[in-house]
């Protein structure tokens, strides 16, 4: 069990090379992240904060740089052979569930998740039994309606339910990217609860994207900010405990030399 | 008038085996399939060569859905490996294989460039043949029997195999594939499964109607894909309630056959079968565009509604404004 539980060194990444478009999303970005570490990361418009993300978890492959998982490098794997290591929850909330099958159908794909898919039946009686436990732990009445489609639940539902997922067999690291951004105010702060409460009973390892500032101070032992896609601060223990937001608007403005251009935080 | 209904009940049972196939591309995977209209030939072009060398025919049906399986397989590779577009992969494949069957159908005869193959003179070792004799029924009764079977079978199986780890996982990556790969599940893999399931079904269709109809023609896929459309949306449209998977397979059967029956009372009272395929055209058309021309009746009627609602206002509140 190494303390380290998630390492990237000086991991680059730029879209369209080469073209008008050419974007260094990521520059040169290392992070040690330690086991039991949940961090919130927080950074203006086009920061690199969810490209960062989607580097982790190998949506595209990195153009520099390593990343380490337990020890292991997995820099160079596929998407799907990372995800057993990975629960994710996505921005937008369609993009989290199966809308035209059961809620029961979808917890069984993530029960099986980084596993082989065989000719054994999807699920099993004894499953549901425990699919049923843990949806009452949202509190959400989802534990009554399981065989129902996913489609017809509500942007926060299904983001509760796309966290369950996640957390069903326990990550190594769990990616939250703006998980509560297309929710009304109410319903992400529910759903933040639920967030907090699966992260605190099995002390998962978490890396959450917001870009809310009162939340990246008030969740989490490390706040990490990001800024053209380098991390310019990265505040821990003591420190992120006395944080408010006017100190983290000043130290952003004295590290990057300009102002902090997300109306999106500042507003919110 | 009974012989025109029996007729096309059992020509339906055999699309709808088609129409099972295509509805695992075209609504499970989402993927617009058109390797289809080579597909059936190919079915069918290989029943007909093995029968031709007097192997089984029924062996020759399985033999036929793993050659469609391997259609299907190509299509997958072109579309995940090569990033090739859905429905441009299928056309790929499809005109492959108009080549491909001719070749097939030249093995038969030993000369090149054959594009058709009757089977008159193997007529009594077709699987219809066969199970006629056995069941010591006439032939339309015993094929209808048949036809019953086999639909049965088929989408017994297609029922379990779609509870199933691997089946859902297929079902998944068409609903969502970015959940699907951060579950882990590899949707070039789940994609390729499906394709090849949906091709396989279809060149056994295509064997099915090459032993019941005693011939293969290179062009007998033409507008096959529509065909099965057709029998989905008419089957979707009918049968509206079927929610469940297996009520929605159920939905696509009898959609294939009542399209088929259909058809048959059409040829009966006298349009000339050249014409069919633009009556197809017309029903899938209009099946396609219901939707949206029910959501702009809908919406206009609401702006008609608005704009007597704001008139009114007006009228009454006229000081004020």
């Amino acid at each position: 069990m190494a303390e380290i539980m998630l390492e990237l060194r000086s991991v680059s990444k730029t879209f369209n090379p080469g073209t008008v478009n050419e974007k260094k999303a990521i520059d040169r970005v290392s992070l040690n992240v330690r086991r039991g570490d949940f961090i919130t990361i927080i950074g203006g418009n086009g920061a690199g904060k969810s490209t960062l993300i989607n580097a982790i978890t190998g949506v595209f492959q990195i153009d520099e740089g390593e990343i380490i998982l337990d020890g292991a490098d997995i820099t160079g794997l596929p998407e799907h052979k990372r995800a057993k290591h990975f629960g994710r929850v996505f921005q937008d909330p369609m993009l989290g569930t199966a809308p035209n099958m059961a809620i029961e159908e979808n917890l069984a794909l993530a029960y099986r998740r980084g596993k082989r898919h065989s000719l054994r039946w999807g699920i099993t009686s004894r499953e549901r039994a425990f699919y049923r436990e843990q949806l009452r732990q949202l509190e959400l009445g989802l534990e009554e309606r399981m065989t129902q489609k996913v489609g017809l639940l509500s942007g926060g539902q299904r983001q509760a339910l796309t966290l369950l997922m996640a957390t069903l067999i326990r990550p190594d690291v769990l990616l939250l990217d703006e998980h509560t951004a297309a929710l009304d105010p109410k319903t992400a702060e529910k759903v933040l609860k639920i967030t907090e409460e699966l992260v605190r009973k099995d002390n998962l390892t978490t890396l959450m994207v917001t870009h809310n500032m009162k939340n990246a101070i008030e969740y989490g032992n490390r706040l990490i900010m990001m800024n053209d896609g380098r991390i310019i601060l990265d505040i821990d223990g003591e420190e992120k405990k006395k944080l408010t937001v006017e100190m983290l608007l000043e130290k952003f403005s004295r590290v990057s030399g300009s102002e902090f251009t997300s109306d999106r935080a500042l507003l919110s | 008038m009974l012989d025109t209904l029996l007729a096309g009940v059992c020509q339906g049972l055999i699309w709808a085996v088609l129409a099972l196939g295509v509805y695992i591309s075209f609504r499970i995977l989402d993927f617009a399939d058109l390797t289809c209209e080579g597909c059936i030939t190919l079915g069918a072009s290989i029943s007909a060569l093995l029968i031709w060398k007097e192997l089984n025919p029924f062996l020759s049906v399985l033999v036929a859905f793993l050659a469609g399986s391997i259609a299907g397989t190509v299509t997958g590779l072109l579309n995940t490996k090569l990033k090739i577009p859905p429905i441009l992969s299928g056309i790929l494949t499809m005109i492959s294989l108009y080549s491909i069957n001719i070749h097939i159908m030249s093995l038969a005869t030993g000369t090149g460039g054959t594009a058709n193959l009757s089977l008159l003179t193997f007529r009594g070792n077709t699987a219809y043949a066969q199970v006629a004799s056995l069941l010591g029924l006439g032939r339309v009764y015993s094929s209808l029997i048949f036809g019953v079977v086999v639909v049965l079978a088929v989408s017994g199986v297609l029922y379990w195999f779609f509870g199933t780890e691997l089946g859902c996982a297929i079902r998944a990556t068409g609903a969502n594939a970015t959940m699907c790969r951060s579950q882990g599940i590899n949707t070039d893999l789940t994609k390729l499964c499906g394709l090849a399931l949906s091709n396989g079904l279809i060149a056994t269709s295509g064997a099915l109607l090459c032993q019941y109809q005693n011939y293969a023609d290179v062009n007998m896929g033409v507008g096959s894909i529509i065909i099965g459309l057709a029998s989905i949306i008419i089957g979707e449209t009918l049968f509206m309630k079927f929610q469940n998977f297996y009520m929605k397979l159920t939905g696509v059967i009898l959609g294939a056959v009542i399209y088929r029956v259909v058809v048959a009372f059409v040829i009966y009272s006298g349009m000339p079968s050249t014409d069919l395929k633009i009556m197809t055209a017309g029903i899938v058309t209009v099946a396609l565009a219901l939707p949206t021309i029910q959501k702009s009746i809908a919406s206009s009627r609401l702006f008609k509604k608005a704009r007597r609602r704001e008139n009114g206002r007006r009228e009454g509140g006229g000081e004020n404004g």
